[in-house]
């Protein structure tokens, strides 16, 4: 009996400390969905595959949330799930919901995140860290979502202010045979127009991705075109455009998805205090920061931000406050990050890096905007359907 | 007669040598220290330090030098006079900046990978204690008093009021994105705080630490983003606050009485940290991108001179 007793009292001890614990600390809950990825044939063993981008910069999001929490009285929980390969994604994702889950980050193919959007049916949050694609930004408007990777047409934009800068302004395209990489070509070519310069030649690859045959063979033939200043390739998985510098006909620079590169966040990145975050992550992660590591920070530093700012948890208040004016978000880039009010896209300077050097971070010097010059990058509120 | 302008010129040349001062700044990348004669216009010598050194600042008694050598992983101790390594201080991880308090007897460092501030007994030369703040600390001070030492965190966006006697976080203040310097006023009563993102300046009441005045900066011909305030400094009658822009290329002159806006005086490249000669007849600016300090004349607020320094001058301190 007094062992009962003993007991009872413990377990009621414990229920009144825990208790008046979660009246003093906020509960901010945060769900990453993801799927588990096939591994892609590598181009080479110099990269080993990454599994678990985007995931690792949610976590130190989380960690430097929790810091700020400890001051603020707050506490950030995020719920991880991986939905396996050939597993059910929307279940997983109607399951958050159905469990109260209002604030979601998203790793996960376009059309993945078109049905996630439906069945959402504007309850939660998303913060889509994995897409690309021009058409959210443009006319394919998805009112829940905000996107923190850099758009295709940003990438293009950030290349084409500096060939201009450079007046590099004649491009020879060489496109790759995925749906991705005919995207890609397509907001370079809006790039093209849209800063005033030309794309003499565009050709399909067509050969094989055998490193052996193609690099020495195929490439110094495929690449005779008539004289331009810079060659644009578009292969967005990697297979092969690496193979493309130093073999091209024309000794001539790569730039595009090889070469020198559009990226949110680069290993070589170490202005604005970056090297504070590079530092941090490795130390978190074992592994350099990828960007959507970097998209995930962001996103969970945003919700951490507003929740410390404003002591509002719900999908609704933190999009009101992440869409206002208000919003300033330090993101390791020397401006302030926030988001288009029309379409939920980031707003953020985009580096431009060749493999072991940071070139530069456009928006460059004189290239204006009446409201802000981040927005000289990608879909601009007149050019786009979105409201 | 015929003797006046001898006894002036010499006279001139005595005041000249009474006032003359040292000013020692840390150059990031040339791992060393430039040692300059303000009064002359002079680069006297550069002196080969530790690796990246940034935070600097003299003890009370001028006879030390601190130096923060954040890839050595500490703060040395120098010969003011000598420039001699005579010791180094058990820092922490990382050091970039410092504060010293008035009796010269306990430094504390901002350890910003490790979200911590490390106080260390200048008497005992020891680590004694370790308080942690929020993500990514920089800027530091003491009050006048010594009662408070405040630590800025870059990302969790607030001011932390660590009480001295207890070395213990007794308060936070929230204030605007990614704070940098801040800067007691010489009466103990303000606190005044840059914010990089915000382009922002904050003036926190130190009794009730609450933010009572913002003050926003707007430079003709200069794009908004480019406004990064950084380093502030307040004049010990309160008459006068200069902040450092950063690449807005500007300090700018702010009335400590009204916040009014006075002046913006171009300087160079990337203006970054700041500091008064001893009677503050002046200001020293260091000019991170065009490698040089910039000195302005504080009774006419207008820039004299130009010294060119070394790589990435970063932080400076005055020896009278």
């Amino acid at each position: 009996m007094i062992f009962i007793r003993l007991l009872l009292c413990l377990l009621l001890s414990l229920f009144l400390t825990s208790h008046s614990y979660a009246e003093h600390k906020q509960e901010i809950k945060i769900a990453y969905l993801s799927q588990e990825k096939q591994v892609p044939a590598a181009l080479s063993n110099l990269e080993p595959f990454i599994g678990d981008k985007g995931l690792q910069g949610a976590l130190l999001g989380l960690k430097d949330n929790n810091t700020t929490g400890q001051f603020t009285q707050q506490s950030y929980r995020l719920k991880q799930v991986i939905v396996p390969l050939g597993g059910d994604v929307d279940l997983a994702f109607t399951e958050l919901l159905k469990q109260g889950f209002q604030l979601f980050i998203v790793n996960l193919p376009a059309a993945q995140l078109v049905k996630l959007h439906q069945l959402n049916n504007n309850q939660a949050l998303l913060f889509d860290i994995a897409t690309r694609s021009d058409a959210f930004r443009h006319h394919q408007c998805l009112a829940d979502v905000l996107h923190l990777l850099p758009s295709r047409a940003m990438r293009a934009d950030a290349l084409a202010q500096y060939m201009l800068k450079r007046r590099w302004r004649r491009w020879f395209l060489v496109v790759g045979n995925t749906p991705e990489d005919a995207l890609y070509a397509q907001a370079i070519k809006r790039s093209a127009k849209r800063f005033g310069m030309q794309v003499i030649a565009e050709k399909k690859w067509l050969h094989t991705y055998d490193a052996r045959r193609t690099a020495q063979a195929d490439i110094p033939v495929f690449t005779q075109v008539d004289d331009y200043d810079v060659l644009v390739v578009a292969d967005e998985q990697g297979l092969f455009g690496e193979y493309i510098s130093y073999r091209s006909w024309l000794p001539r620079p790569v730039i595009g998805t090889q070469g020198l590169i559009a990226t949110a966040w680069h290993r070589t990145h170490e202005q604005w205090g970056a090297v504070q975050i590079q530092n941090r992550f490795k130390a978190l992660a074992k592994r350099q920061m990828q960007e959507q590591d970097y998209a995930a920070y962001l996103a969970v530093r945003a919700i951490g931000e507003t929740a410390t700012r404003t002591h509002a948890v719900d999908a609704k208040s933190i999009k009101g406050y992440l869409l206002s004016e208000k919003f300033k978000l330090q993101g390791y880039k020397g401006k302030p990050l926030s988001f288009r009010s029309w379409n939920g896209q980031l707003r953020q300077p985009v580096l431009l890096a060749a493999p072991t050097s940071l070139v530069t971070a456009p928006p460059l010097e004189g290239f204006l905007h009446p409201q802000n010059e981040l927005d000289t990058l990608g879909y601009d509120q007149p050019e786009t359907q979105c409201q | 007669m015929k003797m006046t302008p001898i006894i002036l010129s010499s006279l001139l040349l005595w005041t000249s040598v009474l006032s003359a001062e040292t000013v020692f700044v840390t150059l990031e990348k040339d791992n060393a220290i430039a040692v300059v004669d303000p009064v002359a216009g002079k680069l006297l010598k550069t002196v080969k330090i530790g690796q990246r050194p940034r935070g600097i600042q003299l003890s009370p008694d001028q006879q030390t030098l601190y130096i923060a050598t954040s890839d050595d992983d500490t703060v040395l101790e120098v010969d003011a006079n000598s420039l001699a390594i005579k010791g180094r201080l058990p820092s922490g991880e990382d050091p970039e900046t410092f504060a010293i308090n008035s009796l010269g007897t306990h430094m504390y460092v901002s350890n910003e990978d490790d979200n911590q501030v490390t106080v260390i007994d200048l008497v005992k030369k020891q680590a004694i204690h370790q308080v942690t703040v929020g993500v990514e600390p920089e800027g530091i001070a003491v009050s006048p008093d010594n009662q408070w030492i405040v630590s800025a965190s870059e990302t969790t966006n607030m001011v932390h009021w660590i009480e001295a006697k207890t070395n213990q976080i007794k308060e936070n203040t929230l204030v605007d994105p990614r704070p940098r310097a801040l800067s007691f006023t010489a009466d103990g009563q303000q606190l005044w705080v840059t914010s990089e993102i915000e382009g922002s300046l904050m003036i926190i009441d130190v009794a009730s630490k609450q933010i009572i005045k913002r003050v926003h900066f707007s430079v003709p011909g200069v794009g908004q983003e480019k406004i990064q305030p950084v380093g502030v400094v307040v004049d010990d009658k309160r008459q006068w606050a200069y902040v450092a822009l950063g690449p807005a290329n500007r300090v700018v002159v702010v009335n400590a009485q009204t916040y009014e806006v006075e002046k913006y005086l171009l300087v160079g490249a990337r203006v970054w940290n700041l500091a008064f000669s001893p009677k503050q007849e002046r200001l020293y600016t260091t000019n991170g991108v065009s490698h040089d300090i910039s000195i302005i004349d504080l009774a006419e607020h207008k820039v004299t001179k130009s010294i060119a320094v070394g790589r990435y001058p970063w932080g400076l301190a005055v020896k009278p």
